[in-house]
């Protein structure tokens, strides 16, 4: 036991006999922000409540602060949550909201008060105090959520995709808020999201799963240098990564007629092995001789603002890479575009791990 | 655009029909009117008969009801008689709506089925000679919760499965967060979702006290003594000795006796207007 949350072969059977956790091992330390990241379905979601919780483990252990906590009510886990709804009580006014958890635990009325008030603050919602939730902005009610979380001073937060019931830009926003209050506040945090750009920008660590497994756990830049398998590659990044078959030959990844240099951070690549070649698009560069790694017609072109978003058709396979704004080429021309072997990855076809 | 230059005609044959209609819609609405215009009429008739007539202004009908000495006594009765039974499904039937919409169980749906479909049969009269043997055994005949307890018992599977439709619509996640914090079961029932299933259980404590006020077997099977006879029993005794209805105190009586519920649905559609929370939009 030496993380702040410790998971323990944690399994989770539901009912009618999904398994959506697969004995889970996690580690947390204290005054991380810890982000689960995965697509839906993939237990992220049961992981976090089953740590709230909110639903009991069919097998394995959770313990918070060195205390095991697997068959404790999730009122005496000493831990706060903000759902993705909010769970914003509609007959109570935004005050009682926040003051409910404290009524709940018989907290004394000065220091309720005050309480009240401190997360208030922190948050900027003093004039939204005697208002009901409904007549309230969904990025105030997210305010509102959390300042209710902090008023309880838990020692653990679990957030369940806080920001994705917000528009675009307000989320951004919430974002950035959140992680400096996270800072401010330093306490334990865990978000689940499906969001990959919200998981690389808040988390200082990070967990991808996939069907109740954790696929790669690290930190974002380790997420976006280096994914450990398909997967991982395929899901992190926003614009998403080439992922090209080709076969080593000579030395060389062999992708259709084209000839790559293998990636440096690669010790050994027997000759004849079936690869997959990873390289992420803001890493493809366009190379004025003919002499690039992928040659083909330009057939779209998209605007990304600073950024272009180049797709070229290489013998049939669509690859993509970036062109600054200014330097775009026309569509239907043929490029060449460049593939810096410092930043390539190649995965084994078979298995889809990094290699 | 061609149809529209085609106005219909109004032959003969469509002015028949249009007339027909008319005539039904009249004849309905006669039907159901009638009644209710007697019972606003007759009791300010000096000589109230069992038409509808324009009345000679009077008080007398009041006059000669106060004067039965179980009038306004029945309808305390009724009125407790009625409290206790919407009480009694509010109380009992919103914790059961809430579990029942919580937990699941084995056949959960039938049984709520099952409930549903004998719940008529509880009170209906197929069951009156056990209902009545039963509380001759327990002692409940001739008291007022005898019969507050077979009234609830016979409202209760509708009322909760009324109101765990309420129950079901509210987000799990209020009670989710609401048990991170720390409240246990039934602070969440009385903090969370009762003050949410307002309006509903508003609705059904009006659809009980109504059935209840309105109730004739029940009472008249399991109270004895006249005293403690509701009003809807009492209406029954408002006869001469000579076996002729006593109009003037049955058309005073029928008003007033009716006046609670309808104060009744004035007052809650007033306060809830039977809308709902739900959940909140964003």
């Amino acid at each position: 036991m030496s993380g702040f949350v410790e998971v323990t072969s944690l399994t989770k059977v539901f009912p009618n006999g999904t398994k959506a956790l697969d004995s889970l091992n996690l580690s947390i330390e204290k005054g991380e922000f810890f982000a689960l990241l995965g697509p839906s379905g993939c237990g992220k979601t049961t992981l976090l409540r089953t740590i709230g919780g909110l639903e009991q483990a069919t097998e394995g252990f959770i313990s918070i602060d060195s205390k095991d906590v697997t068959f404790v009510e999730p009122g005496n886990r000493n831990i706060a949550m903000v759902f993705q709804d909010y769970a914003l009580y509609p007959h109570m006014s935004v005050e009682e909201n926040i003051g409910y958890p404290l009524k709940v635990r018989k907290i004394e009325m000065t220091l309720k008060a005050e309480r009240i008030k401190t997360a208030a603050d922190a948050l900027q919602i003093q004039n939204l105090m005697e208002r009901k939730p409904s007549q309230i902005s969904g990025g105030q009610q997210q305010r509102v959520a959390v300042a209710r979380a902090m008023a309880t001073r838990p020692d653990l937060y679990l957030f369940d995709e806080p920001l994705s019931n917000l528009d675009a830009r307000l989320r951004l926003e919430a974002r950035t808020f959140l992680k400096q209050l996270q800072r401010e506040l330093g306490v334990t945090t865990i978000l689940v999201t499906h969001d990959q750009s919200e998981a690389l920008a808040l988390a200082d660590r990070m967990a991808v799963m996939e069907l109740g497994k954790i696929r790669q756990l690290g930190s974002p830049a380790e997420f976006f240098h280096r994914p450990a398998n398909l997967f991982v590659a395929a899901f992190i990044g926003s614009t998403p990564m080439n992922l090209l078959r080709g076969k080593i030959q000579d030395g060389k990844v062999r992708i259709g007629s084209a000839q790559i240099a293998i990636p440096s951070s690669v010790k050994s690549a027997p000759d004849g092995q079936e690869v997959v070649l990873g390289v992420r698009p803001e890493y493809l560069q366009v190379s004025s001789a003919q002499a690039g790694d992928f040659t083909g017609v330009v057939k779209v072109l998209e605007n990304l603002g600073t950024h272009y978003l180049v797709s070229i058709d290489c013998e049939g396979t669509l690859v993509r890479g970036t062109v600054p704004d200014g330097e775009e080429p026309k569509p239907g021309t043929t490029i060449s575009l460049l593939a810096d072997p410092k930043r390539t990855l190649l995965y084994a076809a078979e298995g889809g791990d990094l290699i | 655009m061609k149809t529209r230059e085609r106005k219909p005609k109004l032959t003969l044959k469509r002015a028949g029909g249009r007339a027909s209609f008319w005539m039904f819609v009249i004849m309905i609405l006669a039907f159901f009117a009638t009644p209710l215009l007697w019972l606003v009429l007759a009791p300010f008739d000096l000589t109230p008969r069992l038409n509808i007539k324009i009345p000679t202004l009077s008080l007398n009908n009041f006059a000669q009801m106060s004067k039965n000495p179980f009038a306004v006594h029945s309808l305390l009765n009724s009125l407790l008689f009625s409290v206790g039974t919407g009480l009694l499904v509010i109380f009992v039937g919103a914790p059961a709506s809430y579990a029942l919409s919580r937990v699941k169980f084995v056949g959960r749906d039938i049984f709520l089925y099952v409930l549903l479909l004998l719940s008529s049969v509880v009170t209906g009269t197929a069951a009156l000679v056990p209902i009545f043997l039963l509380c001759l055994n327990l002692g409940l005949i001739n008291t007022f919760y005898g019969v507050i307890l077979v009234m609830g018992g016979g409202l209760l599977p509708a009322a909760i499965f009324i109101l765990k439709d309420f129950t079901d619509s509210t987000p799990k996640s209020y009670e989710e967060s609401a048990r991170i914090f720390g409240a246990s079961s039934f602070q969440i029932l009385r903090n969370i979702v009762v003050p949410i299933i307002r309006p509903g259980l508003a609705v059904i404590f009006v659809w009980a006290f109504v059935g209840a006020w309105g109730d004739f077997l029940v009472p008249f099977i399991l109270i004895r003594d006249p005293e403690r006879s509701p009003a809807a029993v009492l209406m029954y005794s408002f006869y001469t000795e000579g076996g002729q209805a006593m109009l003037t105190t049955l058309a005073a009586f029928a008003l007033i006796y009716s006046l609670p519920v309808i104060i009744m649905y004035l007052y809650v559609n007033k306060r809830y207007g039977f809308r709902f929370y739900g959940g909140i939009k964003g």
